[in-house]
């Protein structure tokens, strides 16, 4: 069973230096906040660079030590945090191939971003700012991935929050990017109340919050009823985190930040946080738990591609393609393939990341101009950008030996080997032919075709961006290529790799043979990146199109009313209670308070009288008060 | 208006006057008249350089009560430094601002003329009452032991522990514990002149343009200091 | 001899007159001239207590006094001097620059 060969470090020394893995850019974040302002800009990336870089490299020696070590967890006590009576909370760190593998996604493709970020934003006046940003992002999930427990997990889990809230409202001069970052802080509460409600259940039942002593009982020691609500709490922490529905609305409008921020909310940090938590807790998830993680994931993957399929804003499609994307892993942590998901998780994160990061280089060249109706033909300006394009939309949609069809193939034959799991199957494949179809469409509107900008005013002058930008996507390309190799399905080395983290994963009789499955996920692929060519490719009346397709093509573009919705729902009588509760204050409350004011300003307006300002009258009272004090004195007296 | 008010007081302690039968009461009655009438007349001249010689007049008339009281050496500092000082610098002060003209009285604020007048004599009735009230018997004349403590008989009896502390005249018995029991204090106040001549000059100097300012700060200053001068001599 | 009641009482009433001297009177010279004939009634009352009580202590308090009536005279006179360049008048109720 998962976690129960920890031991505490017994020679003392082993990973000492792990808790410098967070800290290293949380003090970057520090000093460039308190400082940046004064730095020069090449100082302030280097900081931000130097820590982030560090960071990577203490990673990668603590995923060489785990390795060594034979996939043993070390749990290191780094700090007493909290001692309250019986409630001992330390800030302790878990190292066990889990976090390990997650630590080298975020520090790498983290330090990939930052690279990026450095050509991206040259010009922005808050240089340093941002990268204090991007670095306490960094930094906020190295100390969720590497928590032992889940209140630690859960600081981690906040400061992402709060860094999300910061960098999607970076440039808050625009009102809709203010307005958005509010948006994601706002929708995250809802999900952390389910994240804090989970944890007193355990507190009061289990009375831990530690991995180590939660995870090996599994779900049994816990008993049915507690584990099947921490479960349901638990999903929807990381249906907030994670941008599921009905939670799922604040992702598409986190564009507001600057691309980069894009990149790394959808690849590295963040949105994989639930998908994380499900994965560590995989243990204590009980069957039927799982089904609802597995529903909820199915649903939102369909109804994100449907709206993925319908956007002109570049980002906005990667963005629900990015939901989508998350509702596959929770279909695989659903059906109970934490392995699978995980792996999805990394090539996401690689191929992911490479789009974004393409998405905000095409801007770029387009003097920041996002509908994709308004560019094509973009591959002669931007030849490097367009070929990493292309790696990028081959992983994502199922292209045959590319990193995203390994990932999604495990999902879609975790789902087969699972009773009862034909219905999300079939979601699955359908959601695999619609990724393909948006997928296309995107690469085809942006760089194929005729040029569609020549009549923009003014018009844009594409050009490719600089080495610091196109660097990182030679990279990020070459990952989402390669990422399938890390397990094959022959040689399954994560599989192996996170055996002794999550919870195995027992496959019962195949509905459908692997094979085959295989066969058929790749033709609906192909049918759908079809489609997609032949409608966007060749000319075609998509008014006519369009109008024909009514509601089938209303609902997805309005993203299936859901902001509508919660507008009517939560926001109207929230609205209402804040109005009625201004009135109150307007009246009650700045009443009395005024009042007060009012009549201490009277009573003072009557005592200002006595300052006349006369000599005489200042000596006159001095007498009268002599007076009444010898008269006072001499009746005491006789 | 002085006379007036000095007759109207002394009918009221004629009787006593006779029963007790010596030359202090005597003295007492006249320069309490004249000190009493000088003060009020004080209050009621309109023209400042009437008030002073009214002044003047006052201080003499107390100088004269130190010495009734035993005080020689008092007296003598009375009439050298308020007679011969202090009131010829208001003097000096009145001539120099020119404001030797007459004053209204009253205005400015509501029945503060009433209000004080009430206030002051109410002060000295109370004070009549509450601190003379219980000395006015004849045992009180030198201390607990009354008339039997006096010392000599005649026209001169004198208060037995007076009488041995001013052994040796009462310049010198007063000499001698100013510079023993009281030499801090003594150190202190002269301290103070010094502080306080300084100061009138710094107060009382023209804020004029460095150039001027010599000159300018010449005659207030100069009057101003030299008076405090003539004070600390005479300490 | 006369009783030290008589002399108190003289130093009472030399006291409530100047009292009214300095509420009543506007010339901030006569003012401090008031000013004086309370401080010298108080001196009074010493010297009659240092007869009474046989001691020469109440005597050298009012040498005291007399001299920081010297002092208080001397800064006094030169305030007044400055008031007058200020407002070409010696009068009190033409001073309200502290009025509220």
């Amino acid at each position: 069973m998962a976690l129960e060969s920890v031991t505490q470090a017994a020679d003392g020394t082993l990973l000492w230096w792990s808790w410098a893995i967070p800290v290293l850019p949380a003090v970057s974040a520090a000093v460039l906040l308190l400082l940046g302002a004064r730095m020069r800009r090449a100082v302030a990336a280097g900081l931000a660079l130097g820590s982030v870089g560090l960071s990577a490299v203490l990673s990668t020696a603590a995923f060489v030590a785990v390795q060594a070590g034979g996939g043993e967890a070390v749990v290191r006590t780094v700090a007493r945090w909290m001692p309250v009576g019986d409630l001992q909370v330390d800030w302790t760190i878990l190292l066990d191939p889990l976090s390990t593998v997650m630590l080298l996604l975020v520090t790498w493709v983290g330090l990939l971003i930052h690279v990026y970020s450095v050509g991206y934003m040259a010009d922005d006046p808050r240089f340093s700012r941002f990268f204090a940003y991007l670095n306490l992002f960094v930094a906020s999930m190295l100390v969720l991935v590497m928590a032992e427990g889940l209140l630690t997990l859960f600081v981690g889990w906040e400061l992402v929050g709060l860094c999300s809230y910061l960098l999607i409202g970076f440039w808050y001069e625009r009102p809709t990017f203010a307005s958005a970052a509010k948006k994601a802080f706002v929708v995250n509460r809802v999900g952390d109340a389910g994240f804090m409600i989970a944890m007193f259940v355990l507190l009061a039942t289990a009375g831990t919050l530690s991995f180590t002593e939660l995870v090996p009982g599994g779900a049994d020691a816990l008993g049915t009823g507690t584990a099947t609500a921490v479960g349901l709490l638990l999903l929807v922490a990381a249906a907030g985190k994670s941008a599921q529905i009905p939670l799922h609305v604040w992702l598409p409008d986190a564009m507001a930040g600057p691309t980069p921020v894009s990149a790394l909310i959808h690849a590295a940090t963040m949105v994989t946080a639930g998908v994380y938590l499900f994965a560590r807790m995989s243990p204590v998830v009980l069957p039927e738990v799982g089904t609802a993680v597995a529903w909820v994931g199915a649903i939102t993957a369909l109804v994100a591609a449907l709206v993925a399929c319908t956007q002109r804003d570049l980002k906005k499609i990667l963005a629900w393609s990015t939901v989508s994307q998350l509702g596959y892993m929770f279909i695989a942590v659903g059906v109970g393939s934490s392995v699978a998901a995980v792996f999805h998780l990394l090539t996401h994160g690689f191929f992911k990341a490479l789009l974004f990061l393409v998405a905000g280089s095409v801007m770029h060249a387009m003097d920041d101009e996002t509908d994709v109706w308004r560019m094509g033909g973009l591959r002669r300006a931007m030849p490097w950008t367009f070929a990493t394009a292309v790696v990028g939309w081959a992983a994502i949609s199922g292209v045959p030996l590319l990193s995203g069809f390994f990932s999604k193939e495990e999902i879609l034959a975790a789902a087969a080997d699972t009773p009862g799991a034909g219905a999300i199957l079939v979601i699955g494949l359908v959601v695999a032919g619609l990724t393909a179809f948006y997928m296309t469409r995107w690469l085809v509107l942006i760089f194929l075709g005729r040029p569609r900008h020549a009549d923009l005013a003014p018009a844009p002058h594409p050009h490719e961006s600089p080495a610091p930008m196109v660097a990182p996507l030679v990279v990020l390309a070459a990952a989402s290529a390669l990422g399938g190799l890390i397990n094959l399905p022959g040689s399954q080395w994560l599989a192996g790799w996170l055996e002794p983290s999550v919870a195995p994963f027992e496959p019962a009789e195949p509905m459908i043979g692997h094979t085959l499955l295989e066969v058929v996920a790749v033709a609906i692929a192909a049918a759908g990146v079809a489609a997609a060519a032949a409608l966007y490719l060749r000319r075609v009346d998509h008014e006519r199109l369009r109008e024909r397709l009514g509601l089938l093509h209303e609902l997805p573009r309005e993203s299936f009313y859901f902001d509508a919705l919660y507008e009517r729902a939560v926001a109207a009588p929230g609205h209402a209670l804040a109005r009625g509760s201004a009135t109150f204050d307007r009246v009650v409350i700045d009443g009395a308070v005024l009042g007060l004011a009012r009549g201490t300003a009277g009573l003072a307006s009557l005592g200002r009288r006595l300052q006349t300002g006369w000599l005489r009258s200042y000596a006159l009272a001095i007498a009268a008060g002599a007076l009444l004090l010898v008269v006072v004195v001499i009746a005491r007296v006789v | 208006m002085t006379t007036a008010v000095a007759s109207a007081a002394l009918p009221a302690v004629a009787q006593q006057e006779q029963a007790a039968g010596s030359g202090e009461l005597v003295g007492f009655f006249a320069l309490g008249a004249i000190a009493l009438g000088a003060a009020i007349a004080v209050v009621m001249m309109r023209n400042p350089v009437h008030a002073a010689l009214m002044l003047v007049t006052n201080l003499l008339a107390v100088a004269g009560i130190y010495a009734l009281l035993e005080a020689p050496f008092l007296a003598v500092a009375q009439v050298i430094v308020y007679a011969g000082a202090i009131v010829v610098l208001f003097l000096f002060v009145i001539m120099l601002l020119g404001v030797s003209r007459e004053e209204r009285l009253g205005g400015g604020i509501p029945l503060q003329t009433p209000v004080g007048l009430a206030v002051g004599a109410a002060l000295a009735v109370v004070l009549v009452a509450g601190v003379a009230g219980p000395f006015l018997g004849p045992e009180a004349v030198c201390g607990p032991e009354g008339e039997a403590a006096a010392v000599g008989a005649g026209e001169d009896p004198q208060c037995a522990g007076l009488a041995e502390a001013n052994e040796a005249g009462n310049v010198r018995g007063v000499g001698e514990i100013l510079f023993t029991d009281y030499v801090w204090p003594f150190e202190v106040t002269s301290a103070l002149l010094v502080v306080a001549a300084v100061g009138a000059v710094v107060i009382g100097r023209r804020h004029e343009p460095a150039s001027d300012l010599v000159d300018g700060a010449e005659p207030s200053g100069a009057g101003s200091g030299t008076g405090a001068d003539e004070d600390g001599e005479v300490g | 001899m006369v009783p030290a009641g008589w002399y108190l009482a003289l130093a009472a009433a030399l006291f409530g007159v100047g009292a009214i001297g300095v509420l009543v009177r506007r010339s901030v010279i006569v003012m401090l001239m008031c000013v004086e004939l309370m401080l010298n009634s108080v001196n009074i009352t010493l010297v009659t207590f240092a007869r009474m009580h046989g001691s020469l202590d109440g005597q050298v308090l009012a040498f005291f006094v007399i001299v920081v009536a010297a002092a208080e005279v001397t800064v006094g006179l030169a305030l007044i001097v400055n008031l007058f360049r200020l407002k070409a008048s010696t009068d009190a109720d033409r001073v309200d620059e502290l009025r509220a």
